[in-house]
């Protein structure tokens, strides 16, 4: 379970098992052919809590599951054999899974993530193991390069030739830092892989480390995410008891361990040269690039730093071989990419799928399309960094040369589907507001550009903006990206600079007063249509603004001049009377 | 030593020499607002960015180290294109002051701004205010004019070792702080106003005392101690109205306290005038010659029946230079002892 799977009750569930199990007599069975496990997240929240019941290999997954439903599920499944139909898991699950491709998330949701020795009997630490007692650094590179492995972090850099650029360095302290700061909003892909399988993780950078020769290594994660640093740190505690981590690993000279570092929860932190400073004590504040942090990063040592995602995939490489994961994905992107799918989608949750897999299919076959029937509009990937795709553009492939050629990016893997009840200006004012929050303030074009890029859209969805503003904002936006010091400030117009891109026409109707979506307050009308209405008198007592008058049985009218645009009449007519535009 | 070219210039310059570095060696203008020789670079202010033949985006002159073989270009269209619209976001958050502002006439950024011509702004927008004013006794903080280029922050760390200050809040609200935003409780050194580009820091002592344009340098070194500052005192008619101190000086234009701030008693009316005598108890006003004649019969006296020895001489550091050397000399020839002593040691 993740923090997704508890807060949806299922800490509540497994209690409801173990009593009902205990309840029912059937101890001995619980202990002989039942085990509970707490697995990690399997993706699918949006019908959490998902339970497995296996008897004789023969598995059912249960969805929605909430502790009132455990004393049925106990009494006819595990008792007589007959499963509750109607509470099994239907065609979605099954589908959210089919075009699914797991390599990182493999072992997520089916190992117990508090257990080393769960992971250890899935062959964990093996790969470990046989790099460092027979496999030199300048090969282990070798595989990794081969794999053709791009870092997960979001800029998509080889991962083999950045450790081979730390590698080659001669200083005698080096470090290997994982990156866990995660803060794109709707973003957490890393956060499930920490919950779902931290061991991978830590095998990875154990690895990562002897490849360049650092015998410390830090794990920066956000303060936010308690799960995620309790089980890293049982982990971490787990491996140092087996000794996989300290000194003389496997028997060898080599020497390695890792230290948690929790973050403030500040974005920036994100960024590298900014996530030193704050392991170094520091606020958090980019620095100029170069140099890089490989020749000198944490205290002016050469030091890798690798994304959550990037790190999981190490041992799964070393283990199946280099061929294997680069026979999955695209000729530039392989293997494959978790997204946390988001937004106004029927499947909502974690997914793992093959680079290059057309957006179509993960939005319809994996997603199972919007919710509601409703109209796909577009969608953003890449969070405050990345750009909106629209619906017309759906057979792009997942990759990272096909969405930077539409002008999104992969970034770390936020996917956030926008319908049509979505407004694009609004859209792009909404991550404006994140990134100019989230600013570090140091330089000139991220803080005060972006400040202005969020007050010209603020006046644009306020029926205030200017002729011009478009093209201001994107002559800003284009000096912003250009100017700014780091990759906050040098992405940040993105989602301003896309949706003008594919929804000018949204953006010319504010401009002339109107929110084609019918989202912007300021640019909104409500009125009543008369050839629905049957002055039933609901919306007259809903309005809190005594907007509506009308007598019963007759045609009610919303006077323009004191409506506060609430929407009460809208929600409340059961005629569909009232309309917003 | 790295060769590179800068405007097609050729230069070989040592390695770990920063872009801007080289550049100004070769006497060609980057404009810059953040960058201080002395400090460590900030790349804060995006002014000094140049085009590097093969990198994609501008770099930053004064963070980028120069490598062999670079091309580097420091004005093209675009790139003075961008520094405008980076001045015009600085000047878009700054307040239209320079006609009372102190560091008018003196100011870098009233000198870009004047240099690319920005009187219009497309980026108007909200502005920081501060109501709220530091009530330390030395520095005024003006942070409506603060540019954010941590120059202050720096000197305080890297120079002062102090850290009085730093970046706290974030984004467009991000300010200059000390300590939970208290009033500034620091040496006072006033480093950080040496260093601050705009108005933002200024001397309480010379607010409206006049402007730099109007004064005469004169240069002299500091009484106060031993170390032997050099200070530049800035003089308006016959009052010192300002002391600060060259950066290609012995103390490299760093100074203390005392030296910087403690010139104000010059011109105040609390000094004595005229000299005081103690008489039953109580000091009276005397003449100069009543005084000077009393003291002169007094010393010979003692130096009569005690020898020399018996007399010892402490002169304060408020007093000149010259009247310092004078007052040595006296204890020493017209006295006859060694026994002299000042705050700077003799
Ligand atoms: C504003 C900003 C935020 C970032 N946040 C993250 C993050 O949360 N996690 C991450 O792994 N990388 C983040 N990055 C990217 C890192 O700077 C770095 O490129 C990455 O961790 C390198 O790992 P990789 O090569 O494995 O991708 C961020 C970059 C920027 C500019
Ligand atoms: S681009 Fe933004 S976040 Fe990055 S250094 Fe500049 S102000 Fe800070
Ligand atoms: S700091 Fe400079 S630009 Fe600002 S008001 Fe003062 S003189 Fe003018
Ligand atoms: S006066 Fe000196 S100690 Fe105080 S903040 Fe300025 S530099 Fe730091
Ligand atoms: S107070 Fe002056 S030196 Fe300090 S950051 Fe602001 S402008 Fe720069
Ligand atoms: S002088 Fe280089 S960024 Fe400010």
């Amino acid at each position: 379970m993740g923090t997704g799977g508890i807060a949806a009750g299922g800490a509540e569930v497994i209690n409801a098992f173990r009593t009902e199990l205990e309840a029912s007599g059937i101890k001995a069975a619980v202990s002989e052919n039942c085990s509970m496990h707490k697995v990690g997240c399997r993706g699918l929240c949006a019908k959490d809590v998902l339970v497995d019941v296996i008897i004789n290999n023969n598995k059912t997954t249960y969805q929605y599951v909430k502790p009132d439903m455990v004393s049925r599920i106990v009494k006819e499944h595990i008792k007589k054999n007959t499963p509750v139909s109607e509470w099994v898991a239907g065609e979605d699950y099954h589908n959210f899974h089919k075009k699914q491709l797991k390599v990182v998330l493999s072992d997520c949701g089916s190992l117990d993530p508090e257990d080393i020795d769960a992971y250890i009997s899935g062959k964990g630490y093996e790969a470990a193991r046989k790099i460092l007692t027979s496999v030199k650094p300048e090969d282990v590179i070798g595989i990794i390069k081969a794999s053709g492995l791009r870092g997960r972090g979001g800029a998509g850099f080889p991962t083999g030739v950045k450790w081979e650029a730390a590698m080659k360095q001669s200083a005698k302290q080096k470090y290997m830092i994982c990156n866990a700061d995660e803060g794109d909003p709707g973003a957490f892909m890393d956060r499930s892989v920490i919950e779902g399988n931290p061991h991978a993780v830590i095998e990875g950078m154990i690895i990562g480390a002897y490849s360049i020769g650092a015998d410390k290594g830090y794990v920066y994660i956000r303060a936010e995410y308690p799960l995620a640093v309790d089980r890293l740190r049982k982990a971490l505690s787990d491996a140092r008891t087996k000794g996989f981590l300290g000194k003389n690993i496997f028997g060898t000279k080599f020497n390695f361990d890792i230290k948690v570092k929790l973050g403030a929860g500040a974005f920036v932190c994100g960024e590298e040269t900014a996530l030193i400073a704050s392991i170094e004590g520091q606020r958090g504040m980019p620095r100029a690039k170069p140099p890089f942090p490989v020749y000198s990063g944490l205290w002016g040592k050469p030091t890798v730093i690798n994304n959550v995602e990037t790190l999981a995939n190490v041992p799964y490489i070393i283990r199946n071989g280099a061929q294997w994961f680069a026979s999955f994905g695209t000729e530039k992107s392989k293997g494959t990419k978790v997204f946390a799918l988001t937004g106004k989608i029927k499947n909502s949750g974690l997914i793992e799928v093959p680079m290059g897999i057309p957006l179509r299919e993960i939005i319809y076959d994996i997603g199972g399309g919007p919710e509601d029937g409703k109209l796909l509009k577009a969608v953003q990937t890449g969070g405050p960094s990345g750009g909106c795709i629209p619906a017309d553009m759906l057979d792009t492939p997942v990759d990272f040369e096909s969405l930077a050629k539409v002008g999104s990016i992969v970034g770390s893997g936020g996917m956030v589907v926008l319908d049509e009840d979505n407004c694009m200006v609004n859209v792009a004012q909404y991550f404006l507001q994140f990134t100019q929050m989230e600013s570090c303030g140091k330089c000139v074009p991220c803080r005060i550009g972006t400040k202005r890029l969020l007050e010209i859209l603020d006046r644009i969805t306020k029926g205030a903006g200017k002729e011009g503003d478009i093209e201001l904002l994107e002559k800003l936006s284009s000096d912003i990206k250009a100017a700014s010091l780091c990759g906050l400030g040098q992405t940040a117009p993105n989602p301003v600079l896309s949706t003008i891109k594919y929804f000018r026409n949204e953006y010319e109707a504010h401009l002339q007063g109107k929110c084609p979506a019918a989202v912007c307050k300021a640019l909104l009308t409500y009125y009543i249509l008369e050839e629905f209405c049957k002055g039933c008198g609901a919306c007259i007592r809903a309005c809190p603004a005594k907007a509506i008058t009308g007598e019963k049985k007759k045609l009610h009218k919303i006077d323009p001049a004191v409506c506060i645009k609430c929407g009460a009449c809208f929600d409340v007519c059961k005629f569909k009377a009232v309309k917003k535009e | 030593m790295i060769k590179l070219t800068i405007d097609n210039k050729i230069i070989e310059v040592a390695e770990g020499t920063t872009v801007l570095d080289a550049a100004r060696m070769l006497n060609i203008e980057i404009p810059t607002l953040c960058h201080h020789p002395k400090l460590t670079p900030f790349g804060g202010c995006r002014l000094c960015i140049v085009e590097v033949k093969g990198v994609p985006r501008p770099l930053t002159s004064c963070t980028t180290p120069v490598s062999e073989g670079m091309e580097v270009v420091t004005s093209t269209p675009a790139i003075e294109d961008l520094r405008k619209t980076v001045l015009e976001l600085i000047l878009s958050d700054h307040p239209n002051d320079c006609m009372i502002c102190e560091k008018a006439g003196d100011c870098a950024l009233q000198e870009l701004a004047y240099f690319y011509g920005i009187k219009e702004n497309r980026l108007e927008g909200e502005r920081r205010i501060y109501k709220k004013k530091d009530g330390n006794p030395f520095i005024e903080r003006d942070m409506e004019k603060c540019i954010l280029c941590g120059r202050c922050v720096k000197v305080c760390e890297e120079v002062e070792g102090v850290g009085a200050i730093d970046f706290t809040y974030r984004g467009f609200q991000s300010k200059i702080c000390p300590t939970f935003e208290k009033d500034l409780d620091c040496e006072f050194c006033g480093q950080c106003i040496a260093v601050c580009p705009t108005g933002a820091l200024t001397g309480k002592a010379w607010k409206q005392q006049g402007r730099i344009k109007d004064t005469r340098e004169t240069e002299t070194t500091c009484g106060y101690c031993g170390c032997g500052c050099s200070l530049t005192l800035h003089v308006r008619g016959n009052e010192v109205i300002k002391i600060d101190s060259r950066e290609d000086t012995i103390n490299e234009g760093w100074l203390c306290v005392k030296g910087r701030f403690g010139y104000t008693f010059i011109n105040s009316p609390d000094r004595l005038k005229k000299p005081l005598i103690k008489r039953n108890g109580r000091f009276e006003e005397a003449s100069w010659n009543e005084a000077l004649d009393y003291i002169a019969e007094r010393l010979k006296k003692i130096k009569k029946e005690h020898g020399p020895d018996s007399i010892a001489g402490l002169s304060s550091a408020r007093c000149t230079n010259e009247e310092n050397y004078l007052f040595q000399k006296f204890i020493r020839a017209a006295i006859g002892t060694n026994n002299v002593d000042h705050c700077a040691r003799y």
